[in-house]
């Protein structure tokens, strides 16, 4: 047998009240030997309070070549945002 | 630690190989990139790009992981429990970081195997510094002093360079060099305030290592082929003899304020330039080094391949369990 141990993403929660951010990645066998690896890795410096391991495989990403039609349109959709709209000054609280 | 890009000479990313790249998506790329744009992995990319960020970054990864070898040789010998918890957690961050690059060179579509195939066949190259013998603890005073020193002058810059994945490894491990370097200067300092015999043995340390400090920023800029194109592609920001300058230029005041002295005769500062002159590079030395002429070369990978073969019955057996563990619960 001659095979690469799988490869996982890792994701730190540097603390509690943060989302889990994307660190890196690690080769492990096992969920657990991931979790230790990227104990290891990845949080030697108190980086985190809490570990995701996702295996790399499992990830669906979108492709960089749909990105426009993904997410261009929402460029001329300004009135998404508060500040398209003209408020009086004196109307206050708004 | 840093490796240079260590390539052979001839192997420029020819005009013929960028001739097949489709012109507007190359086009479209160099824009990105001239821009200061990131490249992300799934991203387009030329094929020579490709190919040159995985060369470096595995021959940087590889440095990094040969670099743990040269000062593991004093984690038993450290003089104090101190010294030993440091370098001990200094060699850490030498794997450590050789396993961010490692990953980092894996989006880029080459394994983990293949690079270590690369590494133990001696197809991949790394930094010249590690095929040189410590030989007495002074010695890891200098490696962080210098050879950090030199690595921190080489990848702060890094840090912007245009593959992604690659700078974010980057910052994250200039992030953690800083204490090697500062380490290794405390180390040197205590050895040249102690006694005659400790400050020469730190003296003895910077003859042998400066040189070598010196040569880990790679060929001069007019014979380095391949710079003009990383640097144009935004994966190399500064020449190798602009970061070599500073690091002289920043180097030499440190070991005067210790009382040590630079082994270079022509060293001199220059008034117009506001900057060091120093002498010839011995670039024989350097190449012979690069074709695996070092003094602890061979040494360096048998260790290598044996850490490799050694642990193969460990990496069998992990899969094995982990197999066995999923079948049982798929049983269940």
């Amino acid at each position: 047998m001659n095979k690469e141990w799988p490869l996982w993403e890792v994701f730190v929660r540097a603390r509690n009240g943060l989302a889990h951010k994307h660190a890196g990645s690690v080769h492990a066998a096992d969920a657990r030997m991931a979790i230790e690896a990227a104990r290891d890795t990845y949080t030697r410096r108190m980086e985190g309070v809490s570990l995701w391991l996702v295996p790399s495989a499992s990830i669906v990403a979108s492709d960089p070549g749909e990105a426009g039609s993904l997410f261009e349109p929402a460029a001329d959709k300004v009135y998404r945002h508060p500040t398209f709209y003209s408020i009086p000054e004196n109307i206050k609280n708004i | 630690m840093y490796t240079t890009e260590l390539s052979d000479k001839n192997k420029k990313p020819s005009a013929a190989a960028m001739a097949n790249e489709d012109p507007v998506r190359l086009a479209a790329f160099e824009a990105r990139v001239a821009a200061d744009n990131f490249i992300e992995p799934k991203d387009w990319m030329p094929e020579a790009y490709r190919k040159t960020l995985i060369r470096q970054i595995s021959q940087h990864a590889h440095s990094e992981i040969v670099g743990m070898l040269p000062e593991g040789n004093w984690i038993t010998r450290a003089p104090s429990l101190r010294r030993k918890a440091v370098l001990l957690a200094k060699v850490q961050d030498e794997g450590g970081h050789g396993l961010y690059l490692y990953a980092a060179a894996e989006t880029l579509g080459t394994s983990r195997d293949e690079m270590i195939e690369a590494l133990h066949s001696g197809r991949a190259k790394y930094s010249t510094i590690f095929n040189y013998p410590t030989l007495t603890w002074a010695d890891i005073g200098a490696i962080g002093w210098l050879v950090d020193g030199a690595a921190i002058m080489n990848q702060v810059p890094l840090q912007r360079t245009s593959y992604g994945p690659y700078a974010r490894a980057m910052v994250r491990i200039c992030k953690e060099e800083s204490f090697h370097q500062r380490q290794g200067y405390e180390i040197t300092m205590t050895l040249a305030a102690g006694s005659p015999e400790q400050k020469r043995m730190a003296q003895d340390a910077l003859d042998r290592w400066w040189w070598p400090s010196l040569m880990m920023f790679g060929p001069p800029d007019d014979n380095s082929p391949n710079s003009a194109q990383s640097i144009r592609w935004r994966i190399k920001r500064e020449t190798n003899d602009q970061l070599r300058q500073r690091f002289v230029d920043v180097t030499v005041p440190q070991a005067e304020a210790i009382g040590l002295r630079v082994p270079d005769p022509a060293l001199k500062w220059n008034e117009a330039r506001e900057s060091y002159d120093f002498g010839e590079i011995d670039w024989e030395e350097f190449y012979a080094v690069v074709r695996g002429e070092g003094p602890v070369a061979k040494e360096r990978m048998n260790a290598r391949v044996k850490a490799w073969a050694d642990g193969a019955w460990v990496r069998e057996a992990a899969l094995a369990h982990a197999a066995k563990r999923n079948g049982r619960l798929a049983a269940e």
